[in-house]
């Protein structure tokens, strides 16, 4: 019980992706230009990563090692199709502003990383614990920085119409404003953990 | 004329790397060396233009199948093993090219800047040439910014970073500037 625990509280926070793990960050940049598609990515990754760490953990000792990442690759596009089906069917606004990054979870080396380093060495409930925690460390740290984007970049706070800023920092939520925002939170992220 | 603007369109305007935010693992991984971010570009080049070509086809067939839906799935086994192909046969047919592409080719699978070129390509509903000249501009962009970015690190060495930010924190800072100069570009067209 107290290694499940460890499994699922690392990702929250000593190694929360994508800050502590630099790894998947071209969804991070690009739809976090609000909080709402942040989460909305960030569920979607979630998903892919519990079921592609629970069934590689699964078939552990079926694949073969030497086609291993073909097979991985296999497993998570099978669970992005569903994803995206899923969500152009109940949650069109959302799957229109994600656009290309849906399917685009198939390369996100987050989850090929998890099942290479995690799932393919342990035991089943111990992949979905370390596949939830990453995945919910990886949704808090989108959540994060779609609302300071959004709060900032817009002036408005999320999921209201209300305006803050009468000036807003326009630059954040373009291309160079995201790449710079995740640069000093990483950076901040560094700090905190160096106490 | 129309291909003139789609060209400069892909490389600076709306700059895969810098602007669409595809391709950034590789992007900060290789780029520590000017030698290795020159491969990495060239093989992107490479195997984009080919990619694309595929891909097109393999969306053709999927549509006459009506089974659209598989379009992530079918395209990333087609890059996957287009990927193994192309290593095994410059391997043995052009060595000089293999050795100077080798390893980059492997990390190009999980590359998302060649799987979302080529769902842009279905997305815009591009026609085969269009779509061909788009990736290969597309992947030039990739290069373009991938080499400028490598003569930026190298420099690197040498500064004094903050602590905290050394590393990828810093790397991210100096692409959002790069990121910055391409906004230039914005009023040619």
């Amino acid at each position: 019980m107290s290694d499940l625990k460890k499994e699922f509280l690392k990702g929250l926070w000593s190694v929360i992706p994508p800050f502590r793990f630099v790894l998947g960050l071209c969804p991070v940049l690009a739809v976090t230009t609000t909080m709402e598609n942040g989460i909305g990515m960030g569920v979607a990754a979630t998903f892919v990563l519990v079921c592609s760490n629970f069934l590689v953990s699964a078939l552990r000792n079926i694949i073969p090692d030497q086609v291993r990442v073909a097979c991985y690759i296999v497993i998570i596009a099978t669970f992005v199709v569903v994803v995206e089906m899923v969500m152009k069917a109940y949650a069109p606004a959302l799957s229109e502003s994600l656009g290309i990054f849906i399917p685009l979870i198939v390369v996100n080396c987050l989850i090929l990383g998890r099942a290479e380093a995690f799932a393919k060495k342990n035991p089943v409930a111990l992949s979905v614990a370390d596949g939830l925690g990453m995945g919910i460390g990886f949704t808090m740290s989108l959540t994060a920085l779609g609302f300071i984007r959004e709060l900032f970049g817009k002036g408005v706070i999320p999921f209201t119409e209300i305006q803050v800023l009468a000036q807003p920092f326009d630059f954040l939520q373009k291309a160079p404003g995201a790449y710079v925002a995740l640069g000093l939170m990483l950076g901040i992220l560094n700090v905190i953990g160096k106490k | 004329m129309e291909y003139f603007t789609l060209i400069v369109s892909a490389i600076f305007i709306n700059n895969v790397l810098l602007m669409r935010y595809l391709g950034l693992c590789p992007f900060l991984g290789v780029s520590k060396k000017m030698e290795t971010a020159i491969g990495m570009a060239f093989a992107v080049i490479f195997v984009l233009s080919m990619a694309s070509f595929i891909t097109f086809g393999v969306f053709k067939l999927l549509a006459i199948a009506k089974i659209e839906y598989i379009r992530t799935l079918a395209f990333i086994l087609v890059i996957a093993s287009l990927v193994q192909f192309v290593e095994m046969f410059l391997k043995k047919v052009i060595p000089a090219l293999y050795k100077a592409l080798g390893i980059f080719l492997p990390l190009i699978t999980t590359n998302c800047a060649v799987l979302g070129v080529c769902i842009i390509n279905i997305n815009e509903k591009f026609t085969l040439v269009e779509a061909l000249v788009f990736s290969v501009a597309s992947a030039a962009g990739f290069g373009l910014a991938l080499i400028l970015f490598a003569g930026i690190r190298e420099k690197f060495e040498l500064a004094r970073v903050p602590k905290p930010l050394q590393g990828t924190g810093i790397g991210l800072i100096t692409a959002g500037l790069i990121s910055l100069s391409f906004f230039a570009f914005m009023g040619m067209i």
